[in-house]
Parts: C-alpha cells; sequence; structure tokens
C-alpha cells in the first residue's frame, strides 16, 4: 500500500470514529425524546452542548481551570525538585538504589490518594492539600525514571567528561542531566498525569478548588446539563494536557 | 565521590547491608514520628504515638465490623474487576485484532483513560443509586481502560508466525481467541489486570468516601468526622497493605506464567 493511501484509510477510519460517536450521541438524543431513556438521569445531549456557554459565562470555568492549572504547576515544581533529586541519589548509592528501589515500585502501586483524609487532618481543607496530594501521587514514578535514565547514560559520554576532568557537578549538569533527560521526562509526565487525575479528583471529593469542585457543586445543584458539561470541560482539559505533554516529551526523545 | 564516580562497581552488595539499611531507615524513621509525637510541636493527635496507632489497629482487627465492611468492598471490587475486566478484554481484542477499528476508536480509549473517573461519580449516582451499584460502576470505569489497552497492545505484539498456524488449522475466530491470542497474551493481560486492579481499588473507595454506608472507604471517613486519628492511620495502613499486597500477588503470578510460557 502506498503511503498515501495507508493516510487515505487512516484518515477514513478516523472519521468513521468520529462519525459513529457522534452517531451514538443522536441515538442517545432520541431514546431520551421518545422516553427510553429517562430525562432525568440522562440529559439531552443538545442540552448539555447549551449548557456549555452557560457554565463558562456563568460558573467562571476559565478562573476555575486557572486555579487548577496552578495546582498542577505547584505539584510540578516539587515533583521536578524532589523526584529528580532522590532519583539521583539512587543513581549514586548503589546501596540506597538495592535496598529502596523496590520500596519506590510498590509506593507506586499504593492507592496514595486515599491518604486524603489524613492530608486533610494535617494541611486544612486548602491548596496545600490538593498538591500534596498531587505530589505523592506523582513522585515516585519520577524517582525511578530519573535513576533508570541516568543510569543509562552512554560509558562513552561519561568518559569524555571525565577526560575534561569535570567536577561531580559539572559531569552531573553537562553529562548525565541531559544524557538523562529523556527518560527524566517520561517519568514527569507519567507523574504530571497521576497529579493531575488526583488533583482534580481531590477537588471534587474535598469540594475545594477548580474544575472538581465545580462538577461537585453542579451535581449537587442537580443541574445536570451542567455537571456533564462540567465534565466534559475536564476531559477536554485533561486530553489538551496529555497531548502538549506527549509533544514536549517527543521533541526531548533523542532521534534514533 | 570518587574524581568522577559514575562507573558502578559490578556485582551487587551484600543482602546483608542491605537489610542492614532498610532497617536502619524504618528505625529512624519510626523514633522520629515517636519523637513528632511525643513533642507536641503538632497538633494533638495529628501524630499519634505508635502505640495508640497499635492499639487502634489491634482494635479494627479485632472487631467483626471491619471484616463485614471489608467484605463489601472485596464484593465491589470484585465484581467492578470481573465486569471491567471481561468488558476490556473483549474490547482490546475487537481493538487489537482488527486494524480499522484501533485506528477509528482506540484514540478514543487513549484520551478517556488518563481522566481522572472519580469525576463521573455524581453521574453513577443517578445511573446506579446510592448503593453499591455507583462503586461498582466507578470501579468498572476505572479498571476497563488499562485492561483494554493492555489487550490491544498485546494482541499487535502476537508472533505472526502463531497466527498463521491457527489459521493454517483452521482455527475458529472462537478458538484463535482461545488457543492463540489468549496464551500468547498473557503477559499483557496480568500486566493490565495488574493495573486495573490498583485503579479499581482506588475508584471504588474513593466512592465509598464520598458518599456511602458501607465499606472501608466509609470507615475511613467516619474515622476522619470523628477525628479519631490513631483509627485512621490504621485503616490506612491495612488498605495499603492489602493493595500492595494483592499488587505483588499478581506481579508474582505474571512472573510464574511467564516462566512457564518461556
Amino acid at each position: 500500500m502506498t503511503m498515501r493511501a495507508l493516510a487515505r484509510t487512516r484518515n477514513g477510519a478516523r472519521a468513521v470514529g468520529i462519525a459513529t460517536t457522534v452517531a451514538a450521541i443522536a441515538v442517545v438524543e432520541g431514546l431520551i425524546r421518545g422516553g427510553a431513556i429517562n430525562a432525568y438521569i440522562v440529559p439531552l445531549p443538545t442540552q448539555i452542548l447549551a449548557a456549555l456557554p452557560r457554565i463558562i459565562a456563568e460558573e467562571h470555568v476559565l478562573h476555575r481551570f486557572w486555579q487548577t492549572a496552578q495546582e498542577v504547576l505547584w505539584a510540578s515544581l516539587l515533583l521536578a525538585a524532589f523526584g529528580i533529586a532522590l532519583g539521583a541519589l539512587l543513581y549514586r548509592f548503589r546501596l540506597l538504589r538495592q535496598a529502596f528501589e523496590a520500596w519506590v515500585g510498590a509506593l507506586a502501586a499504593a492507592p496514595i490518594v486515599l491518604m486524603y483524609p489524613l492530608f486533610l487532618v494535617i494541611f486544612g481543607r486548602s491548596t496545600t492539600t490538593i498538591v500534596m496530594i498531587g505530589f505523592a501521587a506523582g513522585l515516585a514514578p519520577v524517582i525511578l525514571k530519573t535513576a533508570e535514565g541516568l543510569s543509562g547514560t552512554r560509558k562513552v559520554l561519561i568518559d569524555v567528561g571525565r577526560s575534561f576532568k569535570l567536577s561531580p557537578a559539572q559531569q552531573f549538569r553537562k553529562v548525565l542531566l541531559p544524557a538523562a533527560l529523556p527518560s527524566v521526562f517520561v517519568g514527569l509526565r507519567l507523574g504530571l498525569i497521576f497529579a493531575m487525575i488526583n488533583i482534580v479528583g481531590v477537588e471534587f471529593l474535598i469540594n475545594f478548588g477548580g474544575l472538581g469542585q465545580l462538577i461537585n457543586e453542579l451535581a449537587e445543584r442537580y443541574d445536570l446539563p451542567g455537571t456533564y458539561g462540567a465534565i466534559l470541560f475536564v476531559i477536554l482539559a485533561s486530553v489538551v494536557f496529555f497531548d502538549l505533554t506527549a509533544r514536549i516529551e517527543r521533541w526531548l526523545r533523542p532521534v534514533e | 565521590m570518587a574524581a568522577t564516580g559514575r562507573v558502578m562497581p559490578s556485582g551487587n552488595a551484600a543482602p546483608m547491608r542491605i537489610w542492614a539499611l532498610r532497617v536502619a531507615f524504618l528505625a529512624v524513621a519510626l523514633a522520629a514520628w515517636e519523637a513528632i509525637s511525643a513533642s507536641g510541636l503538632l497538633f494533638r493527635d495529628v501524630v499519634p504515638s505508635l502505640a495508640a496507632i497499635g492499639a487502634a489497629l489491634a482494635r479494627v482487627l479485632g472487631t467483626p465490623d471491619f471484616y463485614a465492611n471489608l467484605a463489601v468492598t472485596a464484593q465491589e471490587i470484585g465484581a467492578a474487576v470481573v465486569i471491567g475486566g471481561l468488558c476490556g478484554l473483549a474490547t482490546g481484542i475487537l481493538l487489537g485484532s482488527n486494524r480499522f477499528l484501533s485506528q477509528a476508536f482506540e484514540s478514543l480509549l487513549l484520551y478517556l483513560g488518563p481522566t481522572p473517573k472519580i469525576i463521573f461519580f455524581p453521574v453513577m449516582i443517578m445511573w446506579f443509586g446510592v448503593g453499591p451499584g455507583s462503586k461498582i460502576a466507578m470501579g468498572v470505569a476505572s479498571c476497563f481502560f488499562p485492561i483494554a489497552i493492555s489487550t490491544a497492545a498485546g494482541m499487535r505484539q502476537i508472533d505472526a508466525v502463531l497466527i498463521r498456524v491457527g489459521r493454517s488449522f483452521r482455527a475458529s475466530p472462537w478458538q484463535m481467541i482461545r488457543c492463540i491470542y489468549l496464551p500468547a497474551m498473557r503477559e499483557p493481560i496480568v500486566t493490565g489486570l495488574r493495573l486495573g486492579l490498583g485503579v479499581a481499588i482506588i475508584g471504588t473507595l474513593l466512592a465509598e468516601t464520598k458518599l456511602s454506608n458501607k465499606g472501608l472507604g466509609y470507615l475511613v471517613i467516619q474515622a476522619y468526622a470523628l477525628f479519631d486519628m490513631p483509627r485512621m492511620y490504621a485503616l490506612l495502613i491495612l488498605l495499603f497493605v492489602l493493595s500492595i499486597g494483592l499488587n505483588a500477588l499478581l506481579g508474582r503470578f505474571s512472573r510464574v506464567t511467564r516462566g512457564i510460557s518461556a
């Protein structure tokens, strides 16, 4: 198959995917109008669409988005600072890595977000709680991927640094970190995704902050089209976020 | 650090030293905890003494109440993993075996996969009620995606020779799934299941903390509401031990099966 034909089928497939999704939504609309689905449980998709401008204007979605984005930003700064430092520590001291790498791995599998009541007690119902949960939830992958990336540095590069008599700090900054950057960013991206998911989740759970709280509030007001619309908005925001971080990751990846 | 010190000494450190370091770390952490607890620097009871946590742990484990709630949560998570797992498996096989379908729908899966699922909880309450139904639905919504994505990726990694062997034996689609696809995909499926179980636990328990009157999540949030901190620590410790343990068990299973198939 020629490249063009391939591209055409791929675009065709995507078009079919979008068309099917739209058709499914249309069927739901029909079923609700026909009374087969209770309109008090699932609002009409057209109503949800109509609610979007309202939640943007009246519920200050953009301001809330900015609030959540700030929390994610703070968590990501903490993740970069502590995650990369701890990863470098694991790389530097082999004994430390042998003793604790498995523990960090177990931490990655632990349901950290369930500790949110504990964070509430320590930090109060505040932005700090939300940021700290995001940070804690995303920490393990940053540490592990940093250590992995640093130990994957090609020996030639290390030798070059040595022959230039770089100090340990220079060696780290000029040779190891740049070489490990793609892997570090894979970890950072994973950590950021975990942080973002947990930040929005905790906002919803503790009814505080940005987008997550909006969903909770609209649901408590029983504003169905608004609730569904706000959920759509969060999905949209997270898709943009993943796409952006994936692009940065591709950009950082070394050309093979 | 030796001059550059970047080349690691080869060979592993003695297991004794590794364990000594681990024990030392734990000892220091626990001592620091006890010191903070005794110092009164933080609000009272935020950092309860180890003895208080231990006593709470014994109390929690000694009451039938805990096991009844554990059973509720376990049933919810079990149902979620079965429903979400089967749906995920079917979706994954469908998308993995058909390039057109994968191009048409897989991006939807990849995009929806990492969104925060808990935001769907208000919708789930309306659809499935305030009882266990909405918690199971949360678990399903959480574990469906990693299992489907992992299965679809696993399908595409199957050795083409195996598929051709199946075809030349004129295996029916069902036989292909049972005899070729599933055995060849054991590892990605177990990986997906492991990820899925992890997020199903989180989804179900978070839903329980938000709105329920049964289950471990409910116990945790109740301890919070009563400000019974030792009890909350005890419950969280149990939750962590249970979920990390389950995850490790599945990990071991995946290694064992890998040993068999290799």
